[in-house]
């Protein structure tokens, strides 16, 4: 049994949530360096460029890339071995978003009651998945998750019978749909399979993957490349003004599921797609 | 596709002098005010209260922006979702208001309501708060002060970078058709 000191995760939690927020990943840096060469409206490619100067200065001055700093989502590995000493691992968590937000100057966008609205002031609760492994690490995944791209987000029941093309329009759809909204480029998660609720964790998870990496069963492999160049046909472009870089990155995870059932969700991320995983 | 320096306050006439495409550095007064302050403005209004600043002329600036950091004068400002104001966007038009900047589409009512009013909807770059940040030159919380990051501020701006998106005739640069008819892009 290894023992994890909780201050020792509110300390790492703090620590993500400030430096995801001022600096961009280097998988979402580099793609975007890419296509402003390649994109083609001129509109675009000036958008694309400022971006880059935007990430830059926020590094420069550690100052958040996006002022939507997020509701703070976490995928956590506990291994079954660890014993968390001095207080409840969620609490804990909790505890670093807190701090991170106050001391990072990030803006808390967390209200208390869906529709009574006052807000937190603080930045939490936090969205917290666990999953439970084997081992003595603790591993703890972060995303801030802006809600400009997650409110264009959408979920499907599909039939069996509706096969692969009937998850491919889907997709397309949703992101037709988002147009301008969500701040593209955008990074598209899927999740397919599981049951309702399975299937937007899975696209949600897919958010949490670099999108210079696919997934690893080379048929999903092939839909990722697949969508990723019919979505860039879409002519949305940065910003929605037109071009041919309306997505930097399609991530699809699946899980098995039932006979009669096929869901589907779409979880949209804005280029400032931030994300961070620690292993402790 | 052109660039135009345009100041504050934005009258009818400037607002008709600006087409779908547009590239803009506005440099003047704003406010923001995005849902919450929306909600609480127009029940303002319509209680027979004045509005916290005078809306004639005035854009509106759909943010909430990160905290000041110690010697800033504003943390990352970058738009919101602008379509999340449409049902309040034309009451304000009729006010007054000649110029919104956000993000994303707008409604047909919106729409209509500013050809009606001759305004103009304005693009600002989503997800580069920091860059836009460091055209602000001053920030004050003006009204709703206990929304926090949603209360209505007044701001000084140098050289904001905009894009025209929808003009007073209702050319919208995020259709297709219209880009082509005003030969932008490619």
């Amino acid at each position: 049994m290894r023992k994890i000191k909780v201050n020792t995760i509110i300390e790492k939690v703090k620590e993500m949530c400030i430096k995801s927020n001022y600096n961009l990943g280097y998988d979402i840096l580099n793609k975007i360096k890419e296509v402003s060469k390649t994109e083609t409206s001129s509109i675009g490619k000036d958008i694309l460029e400022k971006l880059l100067l935007n990430a830059k200065i926020a590094a420069e001055k550690e100052l958040p890339i996006c002022q939507d700093t997020g509701m703070a989502v976490f995928f956590v590995e506990i291994g079954q071995d660890t014993f968390i000493e001095g207080g409840s691992l969620t609490d804990s968590i909790n505890e670093g978003v807190r701090q991170g937000y106050r001391e990072g100057y990030l803006r808390k966008s967390i209200v208390k009651d869906p529709l009574i609205r006052q807000n937190t002031n603080d930045n939490t609760p936090s969205i917290i998945h666990y999953d439970i492994v084997k081992g003595d690490k603790l591993k703890i995944c972060f995303a801030p998750k802006g809600f400009g791209s997650e409110n264009m987000s959408k979920l499907k029941l599909l039939k069996p019978s509706d096969g692969v093309n009937g998850v491919k329009d889907f997709i397309i759809e949703t992101v037709k749909e988002a147009g301008p909204n969500p701040c593209p480029p955008i990074v598209v998660g899927v999740g397919i399979g599981g049951t309702m609720e399975k299937a937007c964790i899975l696209a949600k998870k897919a958010l949490f993957r670099d999108i210079d990496t696919y997934n690893k069963k080379q048929h999903i492999k092939d839909l990722e490349i697949e969508l990723y160049n019919e979505i860039n046909k879409l002519d949305i472009g940065p910003q929605g003004f037109g071009g041919n870089t309306t997505a930097l990155g399609v991530n699809i995870e699946v899980f098995p599921t039932h006979i009669a059932g096929l869901p589907v969700a779409v979880n949209i991320n804005c280029h400032v797609a931030r994300h961070m995983e620690i292993v402790i | 596709m052109i660039e135009l320096n345009i100041y504050t306050p934005l009258t009818s006439h400037k607002v008709k002098d600006l087409t779908a495409g547009d590239k803009i550095n506005l440099t003047g007064t704003i406010y923001t005010a995005r849902d919450a302050a929306h909600e609480r403005l127009i029940n303002d209004i319509k209680k027979g209260n004045n509005p916290p600043f005078n809306l004639q002329n005035s854009i509106v600036y759909y943010v909430g922006p990160c905290p000041a950091k110690p010697g800033y004068v504003i943390g990352s400002s970058g738009p919101t979702t602008s379509y999340r104001m449409d049902k309040y966007t034309p009451f304000l038009l009729d006010k007054g208001i000649k110029g919104m900047i956000g993000k994303g589409v707008r409604s047909n009512e919106v729409i209509s309501s500013m050809k009606k009013n001759d305004a103009v909807y304005f693009g600002a770059i989503g997800g580069a708060g920091a860059l836009i940040s460091s055209c602000i030159k001053k920030s004050k919380v003006i009204a709703y002060e206990d929304l926090g990051t949603e209360a209505v501020r007044e701001l000084y701006v140098e050289d904001f970078p905009l894009i025209v998106v929808i003009d007073c005739k209702g050319n919208n640069l995020y259709n297709k058709q219209d880009r082509l008819k005003l030969s932008i892009g490619g």
